[in-house]
């Protein structure tokens, strides 16, 4: 099959990416071309890390982080769930709410965020609302546009075999807008997960961000970056469980 | 005499549109469909014979006139009596053709129990059974198409309403399923009303053509095609064919002309205008300047 044969080309020239930006990494560390305070070395980097990994500050941090990132996913799907699919049934609706939304998602939010430390303090409570609304954009959009665009032919269809409302719902509208939701729900969660970091690093006492932004201001870089790989490692984990799911609806349609 | 199945009553159809005020598209029709014929609508495209169709089904009230099925007044869908098959392919991508079918079962309010039994037959009727597990993408045109009439077929109705069903396939695809239509449909005794702009595809399959006329659209004519079902492919090749065929594109020629425009006619009136205008007179064409 073609398509395998190009899939395995794509993964390997990946691999051979990443592969070259930590080999120049080693280099770049082993030659010292930069100081160690900018660019620790790769080794320092790795210990440090396998250091943290051991540590219970770190999975006290970590939880936190998880902790604001699971309850602002959750507050920001039921609230764009319900709202896009409300909004998503009505022609009207759509037509007044959708550009109100997309504009203010448009917005840089983050202006904001004084504002939510104000209103919820400094703790978690901040965080996980300032999450949540970011992630609840996407998710809303993505479920009015999922719902508003629904191929009429399949209403029509199912409405001459006698759907009930409840029936139109479960077995048309969901099932036919589900790959523009997971999508939107792929979407929240990704900046989500990055408007609870932001939140941390510039206003918080706990959690990954409030340690890299301290390890910065120690001049501990290595553990800094250790820290920072951590991150990355967490966003791939969280991206590629998304992108599965995504693909499961895709394949059975033989659309996407 | 039976009273007929569907009873059309001087049914009129208009909707308001933006840029051209109201538009008619149907115009006082009255139509009875006998118990257990085969009746085409035939017209021009665009002039309201699947808006026809839609109200016979419910789906499309009309601004006037009233549509009776079986003796009582059509007011909105009717899925225990009357079963659709669309134009294009409707089936919902997300299900398996046997889930597809269930799911027909489950809106009709067929019991959870006999819904995979129900559904499992009416595949088998249209040769499908190897595919009940398919997604609908995994099958051609042809066989989509199959499977929209077996999940018409299993809703069991008495009457089955079909919208340009082979409309999107080629011809030669069209021409099979229209012969297999004509054998599975000569066993189950059903009425139907079958939407076509082929003209050999309503001579083939129709008890009766119903020729109707550009917008607002009228009867014109009714011409019955006296040919006992199921159809020998045969048929095609015979001269009653080829008469009826050429008769209804006598019918149509004009309405055609009407919705396209008929260029042929309107150009050389306007070179006659110009001519006219310019005091020239017609013999000059051709001439040397």
């Amino acid at each position: 099959m073609k398509t395998a044969k190009f899939d395995w080309q794509a993964r390997a020239i990946q691999a051979a990416f990443v592969i070259m930006v930590i080999a120049l990494w080693y280099y770049v560390g082993r030659n010292g071309l930069v100081s160690p305070i900018f660019l620790p070395k790769l080794p320092n980097v790795l210990e440090k890390f396998l250091g943290i990994v051991q540590s219970s500050a770190f999975y006290g941090n970590l939880g936190v982080t998880l902790f604001e990132l699971v309850v602002a996913v959750a507050i920001a799907s039921t609230c764009g769930l319900t709202i896009g699919y409300l909004v998503g049934r009505s022609r009207y609706a759509v037509v007044v709410f959708e550009p109100l939304l997309a504009s203010v998602f448009a917005v840089p939010l983050v202006v904001f965020l004084p504002l939510f430390i104000l209103f919820f303090g400094i703790g978690i409570e901040s965080k996980i609302a300032f999450g949540a609304a970011y992630a609840f954009f996407p998710i809303a959009l993505n479920t009015i546009g999922g719902i508003s665009q629904v191929d009429p032919r399949f209403v029509t269809v199912a409405r001459s075999m006698g759907a009930s409302e409840r029936q139109m719902f479960r077995r048309v509208l969901l099932p036919a807008a589900l790959p523009v939701i997971v999508t939107g729900l792929r979407i929240g969660c990704t900046i989500g997960f990055l408007a609870i970091l932001g939140s941390e690093m510039i206003a918080g006492l706990r959690g990954l961000g409030s340690r890299i932004v301290y390890l910065a201001e120690g001049m501990n870089t290595a553990e800094m970056f250790a820290y920072i790989v951590f991150v990355i490692i967490l966003a791939l984990i969280l991206n590629v469980t998304l992108s599965q799911m995504q693909r499961r609806f895709g394949e059975r349609r033989g659309a996407a | 005499m039976t009273p007929d199945a569907i009873a059309v009553a001087t049914v009129s159809h208009a909707y308001a549109r933006p840029d051209e005020g109201v538009v008619k598209t149907l115009n006082a029709v009255s139509l009875g469909v006998r118990k257990g014929e085969l009746l085409c609508l035939i017209g021009p495209s665009g002039c309201g014979k699947s808006t026809l169709l839609n109200i016979i089904g419910g789906l499309v009230a009309p601004t006037a006139g009233e549509v009776r099925v079986n003796g009582h007044p059509v007011h909105g869908p009717a899925p225990r009596e009357i079963a659709y098959v669309f134009q294009e392919n409707t089936l919902f991508p997300w299900n398996t053709i046997v889930d597809n079918i269930m799911v027909g079962l489950e809106f009709q309010g067929v019991p959870a129990t006999e819904r995979r039994e129900r559904a499992m037959d009416a595949i088998e009727a249209v040769g499908l059974t190897d595919f009940a597990n398919n997604y609908p993408h995994q099958l051609s045109g042809g066989m989509k198409q199959r499977a929209s009439l077996a999940r018409a077929l299993s809703l069991r109705t008495d009457i089955l309403l079909m919208d340009e069903p082979f409309a999107a396939l080629d011809e030669q695809t069209r021409t099979y399923l229209g012969e297999e239509l004509s054998v599975l449909l000569a066993t189950t005794n059903k009425t139907i009303v079958f939407v076509t702009h082929s003209l050999s595809e309503a001579v083939f399959l129709a008890d009766r053509v119903v020729v109707m006329t550009a917008r607002p659209a009228e009867i014109k004519a009714t011409i019955e095609v006296k040919a006992a079902h199921p159809r020998e492919p045969s048929f095609t090749t015979s001269s009653a064919f080829s008469d009826l065929r050429n008769e209804l594109y006598a019918l149509l020629r004009g309405e055609i002309e009407k919705t396209v425009g008929g260029f042929v006619g309107k150009a050389a009136a306007r070179d006659r205008e110009r001519r006219a205008v310019a005091g020239q007179p017609d013999s000059v064409i051709g001439s040397a300047r």
